[in-house]
């Protein structure tokens, strides 16, 4: 018998994994950057990491059914004369018509007015599916501000100045030629078929001086009817939220890099912006710092899944959340039913993300009359309510067992952490210790 | 993020006005910074001596100590202004260094917040309005001077971080924007030197120009550099004992509103902010360009 | 006529009347009195009434019109017609930066110069400019058409659309993709019809030069990376 050295197994490099490999090939081959659809799909701190400490005997639990646990909310009730009145703690964030097709807007617009909770419109306008459809809508105010004109601006119900969002703060956006159809051409005031770039800045304002100005002419133009939002990316969340505040926001809406976005470059939406969990905490603590907590409310939006999440956020400080992805999810998007036509655009339900390419099988982000037909957007707004409600359900249940009887009495002393990071992230001790580790310091 | 005003003055009848003149200017752009206000107002020239403008946030304590504080270094003071938080301690020239330390002495709420032969420079916390009351502005004369309010971004609201911010004798800056490469030019100017008050990023600028006129450029060579070496958007305004000098970076967002008559030079964030001096409706108004350096000089 | 005098009454006053102007109404003759340069005057106009504004007006003056007939005799802040939808605006003096901003339809004239980005985002408004522009104007103008008599400043239409640019003085520089195009005769009408809506008499059409959009960026191209 000969004896035979024993090979190694082949090794593959932690630093250049096979993803890594592939994404310089491709770089290689085409010249260009990947552009995607989605948030940060990378691992991060996230609200998975936090647990609720229930009620024993030291605190009392409420009865499930039978004792209250409220879950309405208030939102821009600082200086508008028509505050908006929601059911739920959770809205729909905003989402472009354009990145959307029109059965998908008005499915969102369907689930969320069943819900009792509002829609927000996105960088290209507003739509008659989701005006019509929407009990309560927020119109975006963009830096493109494309499709924006006074007679939307007057239809809606609330007004969302965006200065970033989280999964590129600090960036424009991008909609490949592909997904410029006539209609969008028109809303956009665009050729059909060429690539729109979405400016970083806004045309007419740079700085929360001249937002302030900016705010005070939306005020005068909707005769302080209606509330403002001040929508940013989360970056330095303790600041931004302080000057939002100092501009004159009624709410500021703050998007963890976990926030998706119809199209941006990868690079961008995995290395810019601060997770979701450790935005949360210094937003609350300039609001508090500034005496505006519950009077100016934050809006959190990024990775938010859910009842669990929602409670986490609330507990944290947040007077409410706001889900994207999470609602395209619920309507049809990457369902595992369309695995071949998945497969056929090279990728896999569960992983799909060129969303800018406007092939999606499940009719939501294309513009293809094709595709589109394809979403119901009855039943795709009944999924969607349904969602809503199962969260909302899930929220109070957690509520009820901390002894609230409204979500909002949800406390940061009401949850330890997993991980050190977490604890420290969102400033609440590792379990089973009172160690909260590092200070403040953003 | 703020508002800025600043008056240059050509005509000497308007200088008992320019303490008037500046607060008008200033209060009106109360809206664009809530946080702070100061002003600095060059007044005549005292030649051999020079001024020290101090602050303490406890001024019954620390400001009775000040004459005997000099007499232990053996300086006898020209003459001790007190204004509310501030003090302005005139001093022979020669014995400036040892003023400034002993003054510093009298306790650690104690701050300097410029020094020169004709500067004085007055901040604090609040609105303009309140500010110019407490140091009695209004009734100041001068030949130059300028004002700030401030929204504060990403430092604390304080009184070391209310602009202007003064780094050297007769010098100040005034900022509105947000610099994107102050940490690294802090650290720099630190190695060769430089000493910081605040976190402030308009400081870091003040001290630049500091730096660079102490190579011997000029204001206007200073602001040529500012140019080149400031990352971020800013428009300054700064004085020294016999300038006024505006600068606006190369994308030249922040606004900036400029008139000029024979009987003044003004600056303003905003036209507003300059409806009430005399002679406006037929002065030469014009936004200053980007990356453009405008400077004038008595 | 209306007359409101803003050292008196507030702003808020000025526009809950412009906005509770009704189609129909008689009185939409308005005169504003000491603006001293206010913010968001005349702003979010829905109906055909008459502003005269005399003095000198802030941020955002006549943002959003949308069938307004505005005058400011002074000149204009930031942003002046921001976002117009229709009807027209007419600067005596000049107008700070962002004139016109965004404007979808209607007139906007500057009878003196306009400070940077003159048209930015323009998405079919029509600026006419009498005086000369500063630098970045007309970034990323979708449509519409800006006419200038004065001088261009720096990068003139970078990453230009489809928006038509005329400029009758000196152009400091071009933005990335924005080229001088042929003059033809559909645009010496275009220009000429534009100057008599302003009131412009003493110019020919001849004299202008056409700038529009190379078309080089509307679809990502590598080699076309420096130009972003």
């Amino acid at each position: 018998m000969t004896y035979k050295n024993p090979p190694t197994v082949p090794r593959k490099s932690a630093t250049f994994d096979d993803y890594t490999l592939s994404e310089i090939r491709r770089a290689a081959a085409t010249g260009i950057y990947d552009i995607r659809g989605g948030g940060a799909k990378r691992k991060v701190p996230h609200f998975d990491d936090l647990l609720f400490l229930g009620a024993s005997i030291s605190r009392y639990p409420l009865e499930g059914y039978r004792e209250r646990c409220d879950t309405n909310v208030v939102l821009g009730s600082r200086f508008a004369k028509k505050p908006i009145e929601l059911k739920i703690p959770i809205t729909i964030a905003g989402m472009s018509f354009g990145s959307l097709s029109g059965p998908a807007k008005e499915a969102l617009g369907r689930g969320a007015s069943m819900a009792g909770t509002s829609t927000t419109t996105g960088d290209g306008g507003m739509t008659e599916e989701e005006r019509g459809h929407s009990s309560i809508l927020v119109y975006q105010y963009l830096p493109s501000r494309y499709g924006m004109n006074l007679r939307d601006l007057r239809r809606a119900d609330a007004i969302e100045v965006v200065v970033g969002q989280g999964a590129k703060p600090g960036g424009g956006g991008m909609l490949l030629g592909q997904k410029i159809s006539d209609r969008v051409a028109e809303m956009r005031t665009l050729p059909k078929g060429i690539d729109q770039r979405s400016a970083c800045r806004h045309p007419d304002w740079t700085g929360p001086d001249d937002l302030e100005i900016k705010i005070g002419e939306l005020r005068e133009i909707t005769d302080w009817e209606k509330p403002i939002y001040v929508k940013v990316g989360g970056a330095r969340p303790y600041y931004d939220t302080a000057l939002a505040v100092k501009a004159g926001a009624d709410a500021v809406v703050l998007d963890g890099m976990q926030g998706g976005t119809a199209a941006t470059q990868e690079v961008f939406i995995e290395n810019v912006g601060m997770p979701t969990l450790a935005c949360i905490r210094p937003a609350v603590q300039a609001l508090q710092d500034l005496g505006m907590h519950r009077k100016v409310q934050l809006i959190v939006s990024g990775g938010i899944r859910s009842g669990a999440d929602v409670a986490k956020a609330l507990a944290l400080g947040a007077d409410a959340v706001s889900i994207g992805t999470a609602a395209l999810v619920a309507i049809g998007d990457n369902d595992p039913a369309l695995e071949a036509e998945y497969n056929a655009l090279g990728t896999t339900a569960g992983a799909y993300d060129d969303w800018h390419e406007g092939r999606d099988p499940a009719g939501i982000t294309t513009q293809d009359p094709e595709l589109m037909k394809r979403l119901d957007p009855v039943a795709a707004g009944r999924r969607l309510a349904n969602y809503l409600k199962v969260m909302t359900l899930e929220t109070q249940t957690i509520a009820r067992a901390c002894g609230k009887n409204h979500v909002h009495n949800l406390e940061p002393e009401d949850l330890c952490a997993l991980t050190i990071e977490a604890a420290a992230m969102a400033q609440v001790p590792l379990a089973g210790t009172d160690w909260i580790p590092g200070k403040r310091g953003f | 993020m703020c508002g800025i005003a600043g008056l240059f003055l050509k005509d000497k009848s308007l200088e008992p006005d320019l303490g008037r003149l500046l607060s008008d200017m200033l209060v009106t752009l109360t809206d664009r910074g809530p946080d702070s206000a100061g002003i600095a107002i060059y007044g005549p020239a005292q030649a051999e001596y020079a001024k020290v403008t101090v602050q303490s946030s406890n001024p019954d304590r620390d400001f009775p100590q000040i004459g005997t504080a000099l007499a232990r270094s053996g300086i006898s003071p020209r003459d001790v202004t007190l204004k509310d938080s501030h003090a302005v301690v005139t001093v022979d020239q020669s014995s400036l260094e040892e003023a400034k330390a002993s003054l510093l002495s009298i306790s650690e709420a104690v701050r300097i917040m410029g020094v020169g032969g004709t500067i004085e420079i007055y901040k604090e916390t609040g609105l303009p309005k309140d500010v110019i009351d407490r140091f009695s502005i209004r009734t100041m004369g001068g030949t130059h001077g300028i004002g700030h309010t401030r929204m504060a971004t990403e430092s604390a609201v304080t009184t070391l971080g209310a602009h202007p911010f003064s780094t050297g004798p007769d010098q100040c800056l005034v900022h509105n924007g947000s610099l994107s490469n102050h940490n690294n030019l802090r650290r720099e100017l630190k190695r060769l030197g430089m000493v910081f008050e605040t976190d402030n990023d308009s400081e870091v600028a003040a001290a630049y120009l500091t730096a660079e006129m102490g190579k011997g450029k000029s204001l206007g060579e200073a602001l040529e550099s500012a140019v080149r070496d400031l990352d971020g958007f800013f428009t300054f305004v700064v004085g020294t004992r016999n300038g006024f000098g505006v600068l606006r970076d190369p994308i030249a967002c922040k606004p900036a509103v400029m008139a000029e008559t024979d009987r003044y030079v003004a600056f303003g964030s905003e036209y507003r902010a300059l409806v009430g001096l005399p002679g406006i409706e037929t002065a030469r108004i014009w936004e200053p360009e980007p990356a453009t350096v405008y400077f004038w000089e008595h | 006529m209306a007359s409101i005098n803003l050292s008196e009454t507030p702003l808020r006053e000025l526009n809950r009347q412009l906005h509770a102007v009704t189609a129909g109404s008689n009185d939409i003759h308005f005169d504003v009195l000491n603006p001293n340069g206010s913010h968001s005057v005349a702003v979010g106009i829905d109906q055909p009434v008459t502003v005269e504004v005399h003095g000198s007006v802030g941020y955002y003056c006549a943002g959003m019109n949308d069938g307004g007939n505005i005058t400011v005799h002074g000149s204009a802040g930031p942003g002046v017609a921001e976002n117009m939808m229709s009807g027209t605006v007419v600067i005596e003096g000049d107008a700070s930066q962002y004139a016109g901003a965004t404007g979808r339809g209607g007139l906007l004239v500057i009878k003196g110069n306009a400070a940077s980005r003159c048209g930015i985002s323009m998405k079919g408004i029509d600026i006419v400019v009498c005086g000369s522009i500063g630098h970045m104007s007309a970034f990323m103008a979708q449509s519409g058409t800006l006419v200038v008599l004065g001088d261009a400043g720096e990068a003139l239409g970078d990453s230009l659309y489809e928006a038509h640019l005329f400029v009758r003085g000196a152009v400091k520089s071009l933005g990335a993709d924005c080229i001088e195009k042929e003059m033809r005769p559909e645009h010496l009408e275009q220009i000429r019809a534009l100057l008599d809506k302003a009131g412009v008499t003493d110019v020919r059409p001849e004299e202008f030069k056409r700038y529009g959009s190379a078309r080089k960026l509307y679809n990502f191209n590598i080699d076309n990376a420096d130009q972003y």
